[in-house]
């Protein structure tokens, strides 16, 4: 019985895992541009609940979507204000410069809040929902399913919508999409938005049973990037598939051989996987 | 009044010239070729007035109004469509999802239907595979396609390059028939061509370019006729 709790704990948490990660693979599938800042937008998010919590006394219907609102908005702005620019600078200026970005937006975070860790009340989402032998929090199930939804959504907005063969159009040729009328620029700008939003709800959504810091982004886009890469760049079931497993694994590790190698055993199976898959679980060779 | 009018148009990539002095004009309901070698300057010609390129000198007059170095989302939205040079089709996605790319300035949602019945009427191959993904096509069905795509965007003129390259004899006359139905329905199209033989036997005047200079331009029978322009400029 112990297993299946593990197995829903772990696919609970995977979930928010996979959104988390395809706001990253999203970036990186329209314009081949690693988000090093990605991380930090997720801290963003965190405190951005931390502080509507606290001042506005709201709960997550309210402060997730306000989350994911600023955070579109700072994807946006960051994509028109330094992405467009670098683009057209060698590889390394892009690399560096989201990585600077990254840091900055550290720094603001830990100037105005210090670095004293912070989290939200307890009573956020604090009871525990028993189903079927199973105990689960409310936080991370909220957060799981939220999570889960959202990826699906993203996912179907990219396949079945006229918006989402936009994108994918400039994705993969950004002439052609020209060509057609489509205004390259304006679709990356919103494809930014789309990925910070993102990480603005996992943000929110991982606030609610997380610690907040400074540093917190550093783990959690760790463990994106391995998602990433794990599932495929640029592919979001991938994502999926490879959140929900890394999900599982931590839990089982973190379970049977302890918390603190949990993160070791995440790499080892990672490498294990890179070695025999290098293309990642969906990707294309 | 000439539909589109190019004069003194030149390209530069960086040091590289792409075009030196393209002058040609395009009246309404015509069909004009361009011949011209390999590096001759067709592709740049037509990437120029399709708003791919900006132009470093000369005009590029569309019904009367200079386009040159607008953005080519803009230009496809005033009515010239390229299907371009080696397709360009988006691969990964279906068929359909192609064809309603190239519907993307369209303003009217409801004409949408009426687009797609006109490019499957024209091609039925592309109903066939409407599900497929673009990748999946022959190289005729990929002509088809960019040719159904360029046509989604309604355009009052239809710039082409090359529409014959790499394409057996059968589906070039399945492409160059469809090209003949076009022009009855009031396309103007200007084709960019390296097979002079067989542009000049659709078009009715054409243009020939080299290194990047409109060098000669006439009616397309009197070019098909002339030993010595064949022999100088067309390669055979
Ligand atoms: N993107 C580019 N960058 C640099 N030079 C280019 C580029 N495109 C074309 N050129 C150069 O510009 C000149 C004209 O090329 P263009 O492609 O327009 O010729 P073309 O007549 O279409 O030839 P082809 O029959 O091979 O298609 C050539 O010398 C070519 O090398
Ligand atoms: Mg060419």
């Amino acid at each position: 019985m112990i297993l299946v709790q593990l197995v829903a704990d772990g696919l609970l948490l995977g979930a928010v895992y996979a959104l988390l990660s395809s706001g990253l693979t999203l970036i990186w599938g329209m314009m081949n541009v690693v988000n090093f800042a990605h991380g930090d937008f997720v801290m963003l998010a965190m405190y951005i609940a931390f502080v509507a919590v606290t001042f506005l006394h709201v709960g997550p219907a309210v402060f997730v979507p306000l989350a994911a609102l600023m955070l579109f908005g700072l994807g946006v702005g960051v994509y028109f204000a330094l992405i467009r620019h670098v683009m057209r600078g060698p590889m390394l200026a892009q690399i560096l410069s989201t990585f600077g970005l990254g840091i900055l937006l550290r720094y603001m975070v830990f100037w105005v809040f210090s670095a004293n860790f912070v989290s939200l009340p307890n009573r956020m989402a604090g009871g525990v929902l028993a189903i079927a032998g199973l105990r689960l929090q409310d936080s991370r199930l909220l957060a799981g399913l939220m999570a889960l939804l959202l990826t699906v959504g993203l996912h179907l907005m990219l396949t079945r919508t006229a918006f989402g063969s936009r994108l994918l159009a400039v994705a993969e040729d950004r002439t052609a999409a020209m060509l057609v009328g489509i205004r390259p620029d304006a679709m990356q700008a919103l494809a930014w938005g789309i990925g910070a939003a993102c990480a603005g709800v996992a943000g929110a959504l991982i606030a609610l049973f997380f610690y907040i810091s400074p540093l917190v982004g550093d783990s959690l886009v760790l463990i994106a990037f391995v998602t990433v890469c794990l599932g495929g760049f640029g592919s979001i079931p991938g994502a999926l598939v490879a959140g929900l497993a890394i999900g599982v694994i931590e839990s089982l590790s973190a379970w049977f051989i302890g918390a603190a190698w949990q993160d070791v055993v995440v790499f080892a199976l990672f490498l294990l996987a890179l070695w025999l898959r290098p293309q990642g679980l969906m990707g294309k060779a | 009044m000439s539909l589109l009018a190019v004069a003194g148009l030149a390209v530069h990539y960086g040091d590289l010239i792409g075009a030196a002095d393209v002058s040609l004009t395009v009246a309404a309901g015509e069909i004009v070729a361009l011949l011209g070698a390999n590096g001759a300057g067709k592709t740049t010609t037509l990437n120029a007035i399709a708003g791919l390129v900006p132009p470093a000198g000369g005009q590029i007059l569309w019904q009367g109004e200079d386009i040159a170095g607008r953005p080519a989302h803009h230009i496809v939205a005033r009515g010239i469509a390229l299907s371009p040079e080696g397709w360009r089709l988006f691969t990964r996605q279906s068929v359909e999802a192609n064809l309603r790319l190239g519907a993307t300035r369209l303003a009217v949602r409801a004409e949408l239907p009426g687009r797609f019945a006109r490019v499957y009427a024209l091609f039925p191959r592309l109903a066939e595979r409407r599900r497929q993904s673009a990748g999946t096509l022959s190289g005729g069905e990929r002509q088809m396609l960019a040719l159904g795509r360029a046509l989604m965007s309604a355009p009052r003129l239809l710039l082409l390059d090359e529409p014959s390259l790499g394409l057996g004899p059968a589906v070039v006359d399945q492409v160059f028939a469809a090209l003949l139905t076009l022009r009855t329905e009031g396309l103007t199209l200007l084709i960019a061509e390296q097979s002079a033989e067989l542009a000049l036997e659709l078009a009715d005047r054409a243009y020939v370019l080299q290194t990047g200079r409109t060098v000669l331009e006439g009616r397309a029978g009197d070019l098909l006729q002339n030993p010595e322009v064949r022999r100088a400029y067309l390669g055979g």
